[in-house]
């Protein structure tokens, strides 16, 4: 994730609900993101790092919960800055 | 940074400085018509993210003698299909010389070059481009016709006659507007690529190439049963490696996508190209897979979308396409919003003319025509049991079994497939299919 640009606003474009995460058996956001940016934690809940998002929305397609992650782009300017997409 | 332009309402607002929504306010500008393009990166093209060749055509009448000009990193001059299994790789490939001189086929070119050319085309032609803007959601009037978007700028209310939204694959806007489903794993893929730095001169001794010239290879079989497919691209000096896979499939499978490259790149076939290349970036982005039926209307009232907003990615195995489709969305959507402003009539009904054009030209007739191929590309059958067989076929026929005299290859196609569990009637049914998508 080094090779890439990101400017890290301070406010979190995505939001995950970690209680709704708790009752999920899936949890397929942990492996399908792109990023790596979410991981489980010992009590069943998700840990999500909003700041290394390629921004892709890979996560809300696979949530199966619904409302569990709440998307939305970075501020204008923020975010991941691809040289060579 | 860019700030809003002075004029209180425009005659339409253009959410996106991708191909789509450069091209639409290229179309509008042109017409004469006050346009201002909002972007949410930094620069055009810096959330964007393809495989990636552009084929340009559609710019000729718009642009002439665009290849001039365009940032480009390499003209494509190959383009190979390979069939691969975990240790096999049969490759069809063509080359022609006419693909690398005026007014050439495909070429490679990064997003971020590419989008803020197309931009800056827009801005000459009097449009205005707000860059690092959010536009966050809809202005509507009494009636519900759209006037404007909202933008996370203070006071960046911009309002119009129409909103043209060209706000990419994830299209809040679209969403909004009703046009879209929230949510739909079924008709996404995933892409992810890293683009490899390689000196110019190693590129082209490995792949054959002058200078200048690119190649563009697309793979099938590569993506450990899920479905989808690989890609290698040649820029001047750096190669895109990397693969598509469905969503849906790829949530199922606990399988990492940076595994899945990292498979790709140690792939016997593969590994001896990459030898020595080092990661200059790696990136990911959501593709609009579902063709056809899987498009939303594309008007409403006082609103238009256009290209990967749309879903008009061309997904259809042999053809990967979207950057001409949003181009030509996009140029279609700024025709048809400045014709129905000089009628005064910005409603769904009046906006209808852009459909219209679509359906008189290639975006929406290539999409008809082929809208069964990313089911039948993307099925488990092509996808995991074709692979196998064609390339244990091919392996067959070209080993050598003396002293056994050579057996006839339809004994081979025979015995290759019954090994993988391959009915002849499927064989015949998925022949048929294959005909009647790509008629």
């Amino acid at each position: 994730m080094a090779t890439v640009e990101f400017r890290v606003g301070a406010r979190a474009h995505i939001v995950v609900d970690s209680d709704v995460c708790r009752s999920c058996t899936t949890k397929a956001c942990v492996t399908a993101c792109p990023a790596n940016l979410f991981a489980p934690t010992s009590d069943g809940g998700i840990l999500f790092n909003y700041e290394q998002c390629f921004e892709c929305g890979t996560c809300y397609l696979v949530c199966n919960s619904e409302g569990a992650i709440e998307w939305s782009y970075p501020d204008g300017g923020e975010g991941v800055v691809f040289r060579h997409g | 940074m860019a700030h809003i332009p002075s004029p209180e309402s425009f005659d339409a607002v253009v959410v996106g400085a991708g191909p789509a929504g450069s091209a639409a306010a290229l179309a509008l500008a042109r017409a004469g018509r006050s346009v201002v393009v909002v972007e949410r990166g930094p620069f055009p093209g810096s959330k964007n993210v393809y495989g990636g060749v552009v084929y340009a055509r559609v710019l000729d009448d718009v642009i002439p003698n665009w290849w001039e000009q365009v940032p480009v990193q390499r003209w494509v001059v190959r383009r190979s299909t390979m069939v691969m299994t975990g240790s096999q790789a049969l490759t069809v490939d063509i080359r022609t010389q006419a693909w690398g001189q005026p007014p050439y086929n495909g070429m490679t070119v990064y997003r971020a070059d590419f989008d803020s050319w197309l931009a800056d085309q827009a801005v000459e032609a009097g449009a205005s481009l707000v860059t690092s803007t959010v536009a966050t959601g809809l202005l509507r009037d009494g009636t519900g016709c759209v006037t404007g978007v909202r933008t996370d700028r203070p006071g960046g209310d911009l309002t119009a006659k129409l909103v043209i939204a060209c706000d990419g694959v994830n299209s809040f806007l679209a969403k909004e507007a009703g046009l879209l489903p929230k949510a739909e794993a079924a008709h996404h893929t995933l892409g992810v690529k890293e683009v490899l730095a390689l000196p110019a001169d190693v590129i082209e001794d490995r792949f054959g190439l002058a200078p200048g010239e690119g190649l563009d290879i697309e793979m099938i079989g590569c993506t450990r049963g899920i479905p989808g497919g690989g890609f290698l691209y040649t820029n001047r000096d750096t190669v895109n490696v990397g693969v598509v896979v469905s969503v849906a499939g790829l949530a199922g499978s606990g399988i990492r996508p940076e595994d899945l490259i990292a498979d790709l790149k140690e792939h016997p076939a593969v590994a001896p190209w990459l030898r020595g290349a080092t990661v200059k970036e790696y990136s990911a982005h959501l593709i609009p897979e579902g063709g056809y039926d899987a498009m939303p209307a594309l008007a409403a009232d006082g609103f238009l979308v256009a290209g990967d907003a749309a879903g008009m990615t061309l997904a259809a195995g042999i053809w990967l396409e979207g950057v001409n489709f949003a181009i030509g969305a996009g140029l279609a959507a700024g025709e048809a919003a400045s014709a129905a402003i000089a009628r005064g009539d910005v409603s769904a009904g009046g906006l209808a003319g852009y459909r219209k054009s679509l359906e008189a030209g290639f975006v929406l007739q290539d999409h008809k025509r082929l809208r069964g191929a990313p089911h039948l590309v993307l099925s488990d059958r092509m996808q995991r049991q074709y692979t196998h067989l064609i390339c244990d076929l091919a392996e067959q026929v070209f080993t050598v079994t003396n002293p056994q005299p050579k057996p006839g290859i339809i004994k081979l196609l025979r015995r290759t497939a019954r090994r993988h569990g391959i009915r002849w009637r499927d064989l015949v049914r998925d022949g048929i299919e294959t005909a009647r998508v790509f008629r």
